[in-house]
């Protein structure tokens, strides 16, 4: 076992895979309690599809892909807030919409101009193997700036999630605050699908909140506890990877679908 | 004293009129009581109380520390029926207003918010998830959150809906306590006309094509208004 994990450590791009996807991950819980909770889940999905559109263009053009996406996913995070809160009715069509107009471009571009290679399955499925250096360093300044805003606006954070005309009667600016955590989120999932995949990253925002309201009765329980799930299980999912030689982002998932289902086991007992 | 004073309010959505030339005052102590059906502006106005909506035309006048200070008890949203926070969580949440720039709540804010659960008789399920609550209990931790975030005004939104009618007499009995000894101003917009305005010393009306009554309960039963409302409920 130790063999293992000395040789999982001697390869440097292994190393950055931790750091960056724990990191990630721990973003991706803390953001997901608030956007599950306000039923905002889709939204991180539509991001994610939009980060592809985005990076298979900056792909085609030659243009360093993060540097594209941050930017045009942040625009779309602010549209599709826009769009869930005027139309209710039709918001999760316009955001399936969106979606998939910009895997259809993204696809169209890239096989216009390169022809549908590995690239391409890399952004849809993720790969560890395709960060830079400099791609490192960004996400991790990126991730850790998330935390740290979330920890400092978690009162606020709360408070809008739980009762947002409550919080806006009583003088808070929530369309700040909400397009705060548009702006947030977006960043995140740019930062987290070329490792887990545009189509896979939403799993992060999303099984460890469901996970965690699963047993907790307190939002500060659900944040921590869905930080440690979502922590433990990205580990988890690297390390298996690495062992069963499968892809990472997938392996991720399972190994996210596996706690979420041991949770709804451990509700389904304490209720008897 | 006037604490509110409302003057030919006018607001209109894409050139409909939803209230027109409406003004009435609330006094210190006051419990008004605002009823009208669906569609009459009772959320709009609300909107104008909270400062959340600017009038067309027509103004209201507040002092200026009272907007910032109102109490309010929103209607339930589904979002809350099954969100994971103790009762402690969201009684401190009423603070928010009173973080500025500020960015945790302080110890004074913790102890205030501890004695506003025994205000309520809400200490013992302190600990307890909001979402495991019943309505009636639902509700007294929402009020006590809006009285954490005023001294003097509660302004609260169809707060009997969804109850069982003994968390309804209950609420107005707490409400009563709130208004006679504890001297809280409370503007309540109701559905239930007969119990809210036997409880209210002052009722406005909002009915249709903008038309409205304001003046005291035993006015409005006099009141066109009041005969054709109260009326009609006591034959059902």
């Amino acid at each position: 076992m130790t063999d293992i994990f000395n040789a999982f450590l001697s390869y440097s791009f292994l190393r950055n895979a931790l750091i960056v996807g724990t990191l990630v991950s721990l973003c991706c819980a803390l953001l997901g309690v608030s956007l599950v909770l306000k039923r905002y889940s889709m939204i991180g999905d539509g991001l994610s599809h939009v980060g592809f559109g985005a990076m298979s263009i900056a792909l085609a053009l030659n243009l360093a892909p993060l540097y594209v996406a941050i930017p045009v996913v942040i625009i779309s995070a602010f549209l599709l807030l826009k769009i869930n809160e005027k139309s209710r009715l039709f918001g999760d069509s316009a955001i399936a919409l969106i979606s998939t107009s910009s895997v259809a471009i993204g696809v169209m571009i890239v096989s216009m101009t390169k022809g549908m290679t590995t690239d391409i399955s890399n952004y849809m499925f993720g790969s560890i193997l395709v960060m830079t250096k400099a791609d490192v360093i960004l996400s991790i300044v990126l991730s850790l700036l998330v935390l740290v805003l979330f920890v400092l606006f978690y009162n606020r954070i709360f408070a809008i999630t739980f009762d947002e005309s409550f919080a806006k009667a009583t003088g808070t600016n929530t369309n700040l605050f909400n397009s705060f955590i548009a702006i947030l989120t977006a960043i995140t999932i740019v930062l987290g699908m070329r490792m887990m995949g545009a189509m896979l990253i939403s799993s992060l925002i999303i099984f460890p909140a469901l996970s965690s309201l699963k047993v907790c009765k307190s939002f500060g329980a659900v944040i921590v506890l869905s930080a440690v799930i979502s922590a433990i299980s990205f580990i988890c999912g690297l390390f298996m990877s690495f062992t069963l030689d499968s892809p990472t982002g997938a392996t991720v998932v399972v190994s996210n679908l596996v706690v979420y289902l041991l949770f709804c086991l451990i509700a389904k007992i304490r209720k008897n | 004293m006037n604490i509110i004073i409302c003057e030919n309010l006018s607001v209109a959505f894409s050139k409909t009129p939803v209230l027109k030339d409406l003004s009435f005052t609330v006094d210190e102590g006051d419990y008004l009581c605002i009823v009208g059906e669906n569609g009459s502006g009772k959320s709009t106005l609300i909107k104008c109380l909270l400062g959340l909506i600017a009038p067309d035309t027509g103004h209201i006048v507040t002092e200026k520390s009272l907007f910032n200070h109102i109490g309010y008890l929103p209607q339930q949203t589904t979002i809350q029926k099954d969100f994971p926070a103790t009762v402690f969580e969201v009684v401190l949440s009423g603070f928010l207003n009173d973080l500025n720039g500020r960015l945790f709540y302080t110890k004074a804010h913790k102890e205030k918010a501890k004695e506003m659960l025994s205000l309520f008789g809400i200490s013992d399920i302190k600990n307890k998830s909001y979402r495991t609550l019943s309505g009636g209990q639902q509700q007294r931790v929402l009020l006590a959150r809006a009285m954490c975030s005023t001294k003097r005004l509660l302004l609260l939104d169809e707060p009997e809906a969804g109850l069982d009618p003994l968390a309804v007499r209950d609420l107005y009995a707490t409400l009563r306590k709130l208004n006679r000894e504890h001297g809280i101003t409370i503007i309540m917009v109701s559905h239930s006309l007969n119990e809210a305005v036997r409880e209210a010393n002052k009722v406005l009306h909002l009915g249709e094509d903008c038309s409205f009554f304001f003046g005291t309960s035993k006015e409005y039963e006099k009141s066109e208004f009041g005969k054709r409302f109260l009326g009609g409920q006591k034959n059902d």
